[in-house]
């Protein structure tokens, strides 16, 4: 199954002036679970869009296993829109069945398919109950089996953390991290960082409809300035101000946290910091993905 | 694992993406209310109106006389006095007058003529009717007449005769259409009928639209299946639904009119009404409900339908209008006949003046095969339109940008 691959290839999208996408370029692996993270308006939806064919796009290619995605193997992507929706006024399980029938099941799977999910996420008591009489996190769960019903190939799903409550997070991250051991490449967008730095294989982070940075979360924070905390009671403020390619990043407490400089030499600032008295902790940090993400963001308005 | 294409659990073709979305409109449409209701309420209208009919024209003759003694002779020509004014009138000879005025105290004869046959006098219950009244007086005056020729010598059965037969000769240069009252009766009623479907039944489809864009699981539908497929099979479904109120309505009400002996009109006359009503139903729906289903599209709230179908509407409603208006009395109007060839009236004006009769066939043909050969083009416009219009929501989207971004 190593070959399949979800490719989003140099896609293009502009409104008029308004360039939405530029050349938006990653790919997803089988059994891969994917974060897609970026600010609002970054290009998420876009993107996901596109590959969904629900917008065309202007140049670039989304492809499946090497072969541009067509109608046809659409079908096979289980889809979760930023704009949640369903028809109001229908039952759950006729919905559910409808939607699965739609991306091509017979009309047994269809129904043997909708009791497994309703069942697996909860609302399975809320079968005959019309969409519109559900509680929001439940109409959630609700849509979650939308995309999940048809047992898609690939997943695609635009913020399915927001509006949950923290039993559905974990029920949803478990669904999701099963279904890429299943060998499904899964792409989700969020803006709950922590929980893609805990769940995802690989990230990917969009600005202003580029990718700017992808890869495993080890990698993006190997790849990020390396941070020190040093915990020297006695040492005064600005203490590591004069060693080369050191910045002073924050003081909590007797807590200094310095940004190294690639090349700088950490042996030079543990050798400072026992000069001012006692060390009682010196270690490194990670930048975790949310200060990556900031340290992106803090570009753009840089740029 | 297979690719994705050989995959047998995943084909669906465009006839069964339709399909499937036409009978959950169909699902839908079954369980709604409004559908059932509307339904009922047409089928009671359409049976309790062929009943007050009935009841308004009565039986047979307009009126029953009886006539006795020498009166008796006065048979005839009270009744081609009757008909000269429009009122068809039974003569019952009775046995005597304190006979026949029991018959009209218990109200089975309307009046009971008496008298030596020479003047006119008229026993009724209560008061006279005004048609009958009339007619008794011509025939009193008719009387009249024979008596003085008959004093002056002349013949009367000559004069009368004479009389009869001096008329103004008309020479038409066309050959007229003699129109059936009951046939006027039923364009109104196929115009009527038409007019609500069309209204109810293409609304249904803009809001149909209207209520995907609103719930946003358009996006979730256009995930799997083309936006052509979605508005085929939703302006399939919900006109398959009124298809079937139509005929349920057409065909009670033939058969009510018929059953009731309110109509009178021949069974293939009455049959041909009811298969032209269909036959227009289907082509105006189709005409119009997509191109509803487009100016919904452009809306994103369910308040704004009426807004924006109301362009289109507006044919719907002013060809009806002129129908109901001037075919009535003036079934042959020549602008109406124009009009009804202009496929944007034909849907209304053309069900009415096929029921009333007198259409040239050529015109019947001309104004099925103009709506036809429009269908491709609006499918077109539509099309363009429904496709760069149901993904943005918001404001409403400009026909003139929704035609325009590719």
């Amino acid at each position: 199954m190593a070959d399949q691959l979800l490719e989003i290839d140099a896609v293009s999208k502009s409104y008029g002036a308004t360039v939405a996408l530029r050349d938006m370029t990653f790919n997803v692996r089988a059994g891969e679970l994917f974060g897609f993270v970026g600010s609002n308006g970054a290009g998420k939806t876009t993107t996901m869009r596109i590959a969904l064919g629900v917008l065309s796009s202007d140049s670039g290619q989304v492809r499946w296993n090497g072969e541009p995605i067509t109608v046809e193997t659409r079908r096979h992507i289980g889809y979760m829109p930023e704009e949640r929706g369903l028809y109001p006024r229908m039952k759950v399980a006729e919905q559910l069945t409808y939607l699965a029938r739609l991306h091509g099941m017979s009309k047994a799977d269809a129904k043997r398919a909708v009791g497994v999910w309703t069942e697996r996420l909860g609302v399975a008591a809320r079968r005959d109950d019309e969409v519109q009489k559900l509680s929001l996190g439940n109409q959630q769960r609700v849509q979650l089996a939308a995309a999940l019903v048809h047992n898609p190939r690939i997943l695609v799903l635009d913020e399915p953390f927001s509006g949950l409550d923290p039993v559905a997070v974990d029920v949803m991250s478990q669904v999701l991290r099963e279904k890429a051991d299943d060998g499904v490449p899964v792409v989700f967008s969020s803006h709950q960082l922590d929980l893609v730095e805990r769940l995802c294989d690989r990230v990917g982070i969009v600005r202003n409809g580029q990718m700017v940075t992808s890869g495993t979360v080890d990698e993006l924070r190997a790849g990020g300035a390396v941070r020190l905390i040093v915990h020297a009671p006695q040492a005064p403020d600005g203490w590591a101000d004069q060693l080369p390619g050191v910045t002073q990043r924050g003081r909590h407490g007797e807590k200094t946290e310095l940004e190294l400089a690639p090349g700088a030499d950490d042996q030079a600032v543990l050798r400072a910091a026992l000069d001012t008295g006692p060390v009682h902790e010196f270690a490194h940090r990670l930048p975790s993905l949310t200060e990556l993400f900031r340290h992106v963001v803090t570009e753009e308005t840089a740029a | 694992m297979s690719t994705p294409a050989q995959n047998p659990n995943v084909r669906l073709g465009p006839l069964a993406a339709i399909g499937l979305v036409a009978s959950r409109e169909i699902g839908t449409r079954l369980r709604s209310k409004a559908y059932l209701v509307s339904t009922v309420v047409m089928l009671v209208l359409i049976i309790g109106s062929t009943v007050v009919l009935k009841l308004l024209s009565g039986s047979g003759a307009d009126a029953t006389v009886g006539v006795t003694g020498p009166a008796a002779a006065l048979s005839a020509p009270l009744q081609a006095s009757g008909k000269a004014i429009g009122e068809s009138i039974d003569t019952t000879t009775v046995a005597d007058e304190a006979a026949g005025r029991a018959k009209v105290s218990d109200g089975s004869i309307d009046a009971l003529l008496i008298g030596d046959g020479k003047s006119l006098q008229v026993v009724v219950k209560k008061d006279l009717d005004a048609q009958l009244k009339n007619a008794f007086n011509v025939l009193a005056g008719q009387l009249e007449l024979s008596q003085q020729i008959t004093a002056l010598g002349g013949d009367p059965a000559k004069v009368s005769a004479d009389v009869a037969a001096a008329k103004v000769e008309v020479r038409p240069m066309e050959q007229p259409y003699d129109y059936n009252g009951q046939q006027l009766v039923l364009g109104i009623i196929a115009g009527v009928l038409i007019y609500i479907s069309l209204m109810l039944n293409g609304q249904m489809v803009a809001q149909g639209v209207v209520e995907e864009k609103t719930s946003r699981v358009v996006e979730l539908l256009l995930s799997t299946i083309r936006p052509w497929q979605l508005m085929a099979g939703k302006v399939l479904g919900i006109g398959t639904m009124g298809l079937i109120q139509m005929i349920l309505i057409g065909g009670v009400g033939i058969v009510a009119g018929l059953a009731t002996g309110v109509l009178t009109i021949s069974l293939s006359a009455a049959l041909g009404t009811v298969v032209w009503l269909i036959v227009w139903y289907l082509l105006g729906f189709f005409m119009y409900s997509i191109v509803f289903a487009a100016l919904g599209a452009l809306v994103s709230r369910q308040e704004d339908v009426g807004g924006a179908v109301t362009p289109a509407l507006m044919f719907v409603i002013a060809g009806y209008i002129v129908g109901v208006s001037v075919l009535p009395t003036d079934p042959g109007n020549s602008f109406v006949e124009v009009l009804s060839l202009i496929p944007m009236f034909s849907p209304t004006l053309m069900p009415m003046r096929l029921a009333m009769g007198g259409v040239p066939v050529w015109e019947a043909a001309l104004s099925v095969l103009l709506v036809v050969a429009l269908i491709p083009g609006l499918i077109w416009f539509a099309g363009r339109v429904y496709n760069n219009a149901v993904m943005r929501t918001g404001a409403k989207v400009k026909l003139r940008d929704a035609l325009k971004a590719a």
